[in-house]
């Protein structure tokens, strides 16, 4: 594995963590308060500053660093995330995700909002609200009270840590009045079998703690079992430690740091002539003074104190119990001090190696990462497993008249289980919507900013799990959208306030599944469609004649017409009036609908039904012209048979059947594919009933329906070319092409946009 | 001596297939495979030589009737007709002839240049001409058959 690739799983991993880093700041957003929420952001952004400095990228870490100092004050309480503090994290997040794009792609980022957003996090950092985050950058950081020796904030000095040069205790009238002396702090630490799968040595976490300040430690080894009960995975040692330290509480806790999550830790502050609390008599030892530098492998040196100590009852069982000697293991003249950590030690590397691999399999969300080809391929194969294995089936029962044999039976499991394969590999490609969505709160975020409009967005059902071609299709009309809402939409705040409403604006956005289908809303609580003004606009942009009967509802889907926007002045962000209708398109290139409502004054709502899948697709099997075609079923509305009586020319070849006293045109879609030449008579097949994309319905003629099917898409362009009137190709039962029919396009041709009448495999490209 | 070395470092495979009376031959490296004619699936507003589309394991693979492609009668094909899969550009494509006949392995010293007449396939397609034991076999360019595929490489 060379550097690169390392660094390419590095920017996955980041991509995950800031999509963990936005969903853990919106929840705070939303007023989530738990500890849990705020150590997740903590960690998302620590990951990315670690694995960013392994690679040299200076930028990112310098960034990541003062968010990280921002995000450690609200971790410590203190700083409290109201409402301006995140506006001011969510930006950093977006800033956080630019810089880690740059690294990956190269490109620059924007240097100046970068720089803005670190003075404003360290003016958060330092105590200050973002009111006066306007402050320059020059401009000293408040110096705290020169009385206060200020234990300064957490420098576990591992990455190059600034320590930030005063103390937060000087802000905020909660906080506990700063000891002139250095306190000392009594620590109970009680380590979980995870701080050592997740490969932490309590040794080294000690080692670290003696350094900040003069300590004395004792173990607590209660809860060790006897030799043959003990699991050597298991964590059994706890430890009482009592430091003096002038780095205080929040220097100790900076020590346990990143094992906080998998121990039991209890630090609190006492007075300093306060005796540690005596230890239980029936210990077999007392607390010494404990210098934790013995083992160094370099440092031999044993206080003589230590050599006091009473030899430990237990020493010896723990000794016979065989543990694998740590590497700085004690010296044959180490004295009986030194044996007593040691087992402490080697227990807990004992419990370490082998727990690693265990603990974090099971601990860890057991995934991992496949390429998307190697799933495509496995989908591929699977659909042709399918197809073999109706092949097969028909063959069978075509050779075999009695139909009661073993093999029938054999065949019968085989298309059972090679069903479950295909859901099982499609459920591979199953992701859920919710990175799309957390696109969108950027994109939402942003747009507030430049139309200095308040915005929430609320997401629901972002775990809803969807095909990832769908999700990677469905960002570009969403964001559309969103602009659009947020926009249009949404009234200014002034106005909001003045009709009564709240004046921040909500957009949720929600996604759910319903039969089948995955369907996701976009609704705004603005002002909704003027409809007046779309009705106008329709007339001068010569859409609609000025005195058309329009119903709601059909003006309401004016807006989805090319080169249609309401907005009084184009802006940026949309207005250009390529919205709604790019939208749409895009809507149903991935076989869905859009479909909206409104309501004036209270808002409108976008409804899209997409596929789940773009592999399968359910079809109506139906035979044109001595040819199998396939129908997409989301097309059809009804099927009918046609009788004599309801069919009525129009003009010279023009017919139109009559369904419930309404005319709708019949297509023939053997004539419209040059199958035949001459039109079939209508009462002979069956009628689809089919809406298309502008809205009419059609009656398509067929010969007959052979029936429905989920049928494999297959792409006809990969080796032909695009050929009109047609979506896609598939595979039947008896291993022939059946064509997918493109109703809209079928549409679009009876209404005389004629497809291209010949197109030629050399004309092509 | 000069004749043996060049002969085998320029020596190239090629495969021969007659339709009609009339034999030709494509560059062997880029045919996929030899299979036997199963009935396709038309395809609307196709070209005329276009005979429609086939299921090769899961592939739509469009089938090209040679015959008429090179401007003679159009095929009618049956069983004992052979498709050969062949891989132009990024695309592959079934070719639809009467038989194979032969794989030829030839220099360029075998190959006389086309001769200058009024006819399509001869100004268009045909890349020489070669003379095995007294037969006479077309070189085709695939990729002259199908310009779209470089068209839509650049």
């Amino acid at each position: 594995m060379d550097m690169n690739e390392i660094k390419e799983i590095f920017f996955q991993e980041c991509e995950e963590q800031l999509a963990e880093l936005e969903s853990g700041l919106l929840k705070l957003n939303d007023g989530d308060r738990d500890p849990e929420t705020v150590n997740a952001v903590f960690r998302a952004v620590h990951s990315i500053k670690g694995g960013a400095g392994a690679f040299g990228l200076d930028d990112l870490v310098s960034f990541a660093h003062v968010f990280e100092t921002t995000l450690d004050c609200v971790r410590s309480n203190k700083l409290e995330p109201n409402q301006d503090v995140l506006k001011v994290m969510l930006k950093s997040a977006d800033v956080l995700a630019d810089l880690t794009n740059a690294a990956r792609d190269g490109g620059g980022v924007d240097e100046a909002r970068s720089k803005q957003l670190i003075r404003e996090l360290e003016a958060l950092a330092n105590g200050e609200m973002p009111a006066a985050s306007e402050a320059p950058a020059a401009k000293p950081a408040p110096a705290p009270q020169a009385a206060a020796p200020a234990p300064a904030a957490p420098a576990v000095n591992d990455e190059g840590f600034q320590p930030i040069p005063f103390s937060f205790d000087d802000f905020g009238g909660e906080e506990k009045p700063v000891e002139p002396y250095a306190p000392t702090c009594e620590i109970l630490f009680h380590p979980k079998r995870e701080l050592y799968a997740k490969g932490n040595e309590a040794a080294l976490l000690l080692r670290d703690l003696s350094r900040i300040g003069e300590m004395s430690i004792r173990c607590d080894m209660d809860s060790l079992p006897l030799l043959q009960d003990m699991n050597p995975e298991e964590a059994y040692f706890s430890w009482k430690i009592s430091i003096t330290t002038e780095k205080g509480e929040d220097g100790v806790r900076s020590v346990f740091e990143f094992a906080e999550w998998d121990c039991d830790l209890e630090v609190r502050t006492v007075e300093e002539d306060h005796e540690p609390e005596a230890g239980d008599d029936e210990l077999p030892m007392q607390p010494v003074p404990f210098d934790l530098s013995i083992l160094d492998d370099a440092d031999t040196d044993v206080p003589a104190e230590a050599d006091e100590a009473p030899a430990p009852v237990k020493q010896t069982a723990v000794a016979e119990s065989n543990v694998v000697p740590i590497a700085a293991s004690p010296r044959a003249e180490a004295p009986k001090s030194e044996a007593r950590v040691a087992p402490a030690a080697q227990q807990a590397a004992a419990a370490a190696s082998p727990a690693a691999s265990a603990a974090s399999a099971a601990a860890a969300a057991p995934t991992i990462r496949v390429d998307l080809d190697r799933v495509d391929r496995l989908i591929n194969l699977v659909g042709e497993l399918v197809i073999n294995q109706a092949m097969l089936s028909q063959s069978v029962i075509e050779n075999d008249n009695n139909g009661v044999s073993s093999i029938n039976m054999g065949l019968e499991e085989l298309q059972q289980l090679t069903r479950e394969i295909q859901d099982s590999v499609m459920a591979i490609r199953a992701q859920p919507v919710k990175p799309v969505f957390q696109r969108m709160s950027r994109i939402v975020r942003e747009i507030a900013d430049v139309t200095g409009k308040s915005v929430r967005l609320i997401t629901e059902g972002e775990n809803t799990e969807v095909d990832k071609t769908v999700i990677d299709k469905l960002a570009e009309p969403l964001t559309h959208m969103i602009r659009n809402a947020v926009d249009h939409g949404l009234e200014a705040p002034e106005k909001r306030e003045a009709l009564g409403k709240n004046p921040e604006g909500t957009v949720r956005l929600t996604a759910k599944h319903r039969s089948g289908r995955i369907v996701i809303e976009l609704a705004d609580d603005g002002g909704g469609i003027n409809r007046e003004k779309v009705r106008q606009k329709a007339i001068d942009n010569d859409l609609i004649a000025a005195d058309a009967n329009l119903s709601d509802e059909e003006i309401d889907n004016l807006i989805f017409h090319a080169g249609f926007s309401t907005a009084d002045k184009i802006s940026d962000i949309s207005g250009r009036g390529v919205g709604m209708d790019v939208v749409k398109r895009s809507i149903q290139a991935l076989g869905g609908r859009i479909t909206i409502s409104s309501k004036p004054g209270q808002g409108s709502v976008f409804t899209m039904s997409l596929p789940l899948t773009l592999a399968v697709l359910d079809g109506m099997v139906v035979t044109v012209a001595g040819q199998t075609l396939v129908v997409p079923l989301t097309a059809i509305v009804e099927t009918l048979q046609p009788e004599a009586s309801a069919i009525h020319s129009f003009g010279a070849s023009q017919r139109l059947i009559s369904i419930r006293n309404s005319f709708c045109p019949l297509v023939d879609v053997g004539r419209i594919l040059n199958f035949r030449a001459t039109q079939a008579n209508p009462v002979d097949g069956v009628a689809l009933l089919v809406e298309s994309e502008g809205g009419g319905q059609r009656a398509l003629m067929v010969d007959a329906i052979q029936g429905q099917r989920q049928v494999v898409i297959k792409s006809l362009e990969a080796n032909y070319t695009h050929v009109p009137g047609i979506a896609a190709a598939t595979i039947l039962g008896d291993g022939r092409v059946a064509l997918i029919l493109d109703v809209d396009a079928v549409v679009a041709a009876s209404r005389g946009q004629s497809l291209k009448q010949e197109i030629s495999l050399a004309a092509t490209g | 001596m000069t004749y043996a070395a060049k002969s085998l470092t320029q020596g190239r495979e090629l495969i021969a297939f007659r339709i009609g009376d009339q034999e030709f031959c494509v560059n062997i490296m880029s045919v996929r495979e030899i299979r036997g004619w199963t009935p396709a699936t038309p395809m609307p507003h196709a070209p005329p030589y276009v005979l429609g589309v086939i299921n090769l394991r899961g592939a739509v693979l469009p089938i090209i009737d040679m015959s008429m492609r090179l401007g003679m009668k159009p095929a009618e094909p049956t069983v004992r007709h052979v498709i050969i899969v062949a891989q132009v550009g990024p695309k592959t494509v079934g070719l639809l002839v009467d038989a194979v006949s032969d794989i030829l392995t030839v220099t360029d010293d075998n190959v006389q240049p086309t001769p200058d007449i009024a006819n399509e396939m001869a100004k268009n397609y045909a890349r020489g001409i070669l003379a095995i034991e007294g037969r006479m076999i077309c070189m085709i360019e695939l990729e002259a058959l199908f310009p779209h595929v470089e068209s839509e490489a650049a």
